[in-house]
């Protein structure tokens, strides 16, 4: 389906990060916002609070992240389409409400423009150390859908996936921007509504005393419905059986996890997105996300003159990670090079799928800024060796 | 049989069983628990309002009266601890035809959430808050809440409570609830009424029910069974409508001023609010139609 005309500023225009990201959470079909003001996210909500009397959205803001990460959940069951935005400090108090998304397979998206910390950090300054608590942060095993944008555009382009991933899965994602692709102000071009693809949420057609909001027909993902449309639904964050029951035993338990984590886990390859850049032949393989791919591109390019052969993985989705393509990689490489604006995250999970066959190297930095490029190359020459 | 079972029992017979999920039988509530008298007041409160079923949905929070969603047939959502009022801020907003009703006890919605309670009272949210009150944490064992009487005991305050507990009438009305009524598990007419008419109230209405928890909070505290609380109830409440709610406070075996407190009329609800703006914005334009 392609995105409803109402809202679509088509044609190129001048935004920051921020700014392109509400429009694109708009093309999305996102009609419900709840949000709590927080540098360097507070854009992000200013915006959709001004765009939204036009798009027929409704933005609460509201007492704290907690509130504004289950609000929207209860916006999802009244049949809107939500999103909250965050950073750091806020996104830390919503974890028990991305459980409880996961839990109850409410489709809706965290947007987190991730700043430096721990705890209030560097407030105005850029850092990717949320990797790992956006795939491991709540309580309880779960699975996670993380996107990574570098520009401008892509918090526009990217947003919509995220909403798109969201709805086909009924998850909810993490939409992991930072600092300086949220403050970068670049051009972008918002396409004509019929070359948007928006995913629409797949809402049961069955009738009330037939539906079941955890029962699959195919796949692993139940259908959704609303609130008011007389299915009498119960929805709990307790372990439950298809009717949404709680069921206290661990065989409802298994049943229940085992689908919930295997709807994500099982179509890895059909979420996956990233980029290749020559990784026939490399010696070196750079792996990065977010605004750092766009440093490793300088650093790589370096490289290069320098005679090396360097291939480059960014990765679009982070979670679920790449595993069974990081693996054969691993085998054909000297080296695997990872740069990210944190002491060492995505790093470990690249070690883990390397198992050994290939050396990794992490490029690790503390936050406060990117990466200088000749850290990198320096990483990528030592590598090498 | 005491005028208290006779109401109960009367309650009991009324046409409870169609509002409630005969396969989520039997319940986990305690014999003499005083939150089943009270869904059998709500039930009986739905049933006058004439409400249309399928658009009255049910949130609750966590703990012993949180499980009151899930016994009802509505559309019913069992949140987290503290956040049923924050989740039926977004099912409300996003879908206003619906009426949102919040259930839950005193620790849920004025401990943990009472950040969220004074904020969606301020808001004039257009939902209705049930909370019932038994003076402790049950569902985790008895501890001490809030509301807990000062020098009460809880396993948690082993030695009796030395803070000084919310009076909850109050808290809701200075902070802008439209809609403020409390009654005990005793009061099951009074109670029913007090539903009906919050269900029906425009804006944020709230309705406080002091219900024995006879397993904890009236064991630890030598208070006797369900039955000898009602008793007592009857003898400790006074009936004092339009009380100044800064009068209403519960002292440990103190009287329980009971009543209809606060009926405003005229206080534009959250929802009116946004309504005329959205309205004002279409003149000017702005707002899509
Ligand atoms: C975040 C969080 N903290 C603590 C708990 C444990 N817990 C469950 S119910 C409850 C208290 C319930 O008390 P109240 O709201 O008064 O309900 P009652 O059981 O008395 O009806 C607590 C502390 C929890 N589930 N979640
Ligand atoms: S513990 Fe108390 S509140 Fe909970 S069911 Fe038993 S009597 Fe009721
Ligand atoms: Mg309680």
């Amino acid at each position: 389906m392609s995105a409803e005309q109402k809202g679509v500023l088509t044609g190129a225009h001048y935004l920051d990060g921020d700014h392109a990201c509400s429009e694109g959470a708009i093309v999305a079909g996102c009609n419900f916002v709840a949000g709590y003001p927080i540098t360097p996210s507070t854009e992000i909500v200013e915006r959709i609070a001004w765009r939204f009397p036009a798009t027929g959205g409704t933005f609460i803001q509201m007492e704290d992240e907690i509130a504004s990460s289950i609000t929207i959940q209860g916006a999802v069951w009244g049949g809107a389409k939500a999103m909250t935005v965050s950073s750091g400090p806020g996104i830390s108090l919503m974890m028990e409400h991305i459980g409880f998304a996961a839990m109850t397979e409410t489709p809706c998206v965290f947007v987190n423009v991730q700043r430096g910390g721990p705890s209030t950090g560097l407030p105005t300054l850029p850092a990717q150390a949320d990797m790992m608590q956006a795939r491991w942060g709540s309580h309880g095993d779960y699975e996670i859908i993380a996107l990574s944008p570098n520009s401008p555009q892509e918090c526009f382009d990217l947003v919509i996936e995220a909403f798109n991933f969201s709805e086909k899965y009924r998850s909810p994602v993490m939409f992991m921007m930072d600092e300086s692709v949220g403050h970068m102000t670049e051009k972008v071009v918002i396409p004509t509504p019929d070359k948007i693809k928006t995913i629409p949420r797949k809402f049961t057609s069955k009738a009330p005393g037939d539906y079941k909001p955890y029962e699959v027909s195919s796949g692993l993902v139940p259908d959704m419905c609303k609130a008011g449309d007389g299915h009498r639904i119960h929805i709990t964050g307790l372990t439950h059986d298809e009717k949404g029951y709680p069921v206290m035993n661990a065989d409802c338990q298994e049943k229940l996890l085992t689908r919930i984590v295997g709807k994500i886990r099982d179509n890895v390859d059909d979420i996956a997105m990233y980029d290749e850049d020559e990784i026939e032949g490399a010696d070196v393989v750079v792996i990065s996300y977010g605004i750092t791919s766009r440093i490793s591109m300088k650093a790589i390019r370096a490289a290069r003159q320098q005679g090396v052969k360097v291939g480059h993985i960014r990765l679009i989705v982070v979670w679920p990670f790449i595993e069974n393509y990081v693996k054969k990689l691993a085998g054909k490489v000297k080296a695997l090079v990872v740069p990210e604006i944190n002491l060492g995250q995505v790093v470990l999970e690249v070690e883990r799928c390397a198992a050994g066959q290939c050396k990794v190297v992490s490029v690790p930095h503390a936050g406060g800024a990117v990466h200088e490029p000749e850290t990198i190359t320096k990483a990528i020459l030592e590598a090498v060796k | 049989m005491t005028q208290a079972t006779a109401d109960a029992c009367e309650q009991i017979t009324s046409k409870t069983e169609e509002f409630v999920r005969s396969d989520r039988m039997p319940h986990i509530w305690c014999p003499g628990c005083g939150i089943g008298t009270t869904v059998n007041c709500f039930t009986r409160a739905i049933e006058q309002c004439g409400v249309d079923l399928n658009k009255l949905a049910i949130v609750s929070g966590i703990g012993c009266t949180g499980r009151v969603a899930g016994y009802l047939n509505l559309d019913s959502f069992h949140t987290t601890h503290g956040r049923a009022i924050p989740f039926a801020t977004g099912l409300k907003l996003s879908n206003p035809d619906l009426k949102v009703v919040l259930y839950s006890g005193d620790g849920d919605l004025i401990a943990i959430g009472g950040n969220h309670f004074i904020h969606a009272a301020r808001r004039n949210l257009d939902i209705t808050v049930i909370c019932v009150n038994n003076f402790n944490y049950a569902m985790t064992g008895g501890q001490v809440a809030p509301t807990t009487p000062i020098d009460a005991i809880g396993t948690t305050a082993p030695y009796g409570v030395c803070e000084r507990s919310f009076n909850l009438p109050f808290l809701a009305d200075s902070c802008g609830a439209v809609y403020v009524a409390r009654w005990t598990a005793f009061h099951v007419r009074q109670l029913t009424k007090a539903m009906v008419e919050a269900v029906n109230k425009r804006g944020f209405s709230f309705v406080e029910v002091i219900t024995p928890c006879p397993t904890l909070y009236e064991r630890r505290n030598r208070l006797g069974d369900g039955l000898a609380r009602m008793e007592w109830y009857k003898e400790n409440s006074v009936i004092k409508h339009d009380a100044d709610t800064r009068e209403c406070d519960i002292d440990f075996q103190g009287k329980i001023v009971c009543g209809k407190f606060v009926d405003k009329e005229d206080v534009p609800s959250l929802l009116q609010k946004r309504n005329q703006k959205t309205e004002e914005l279409r003149v000017k334009g702005i707002a899509c139609d």
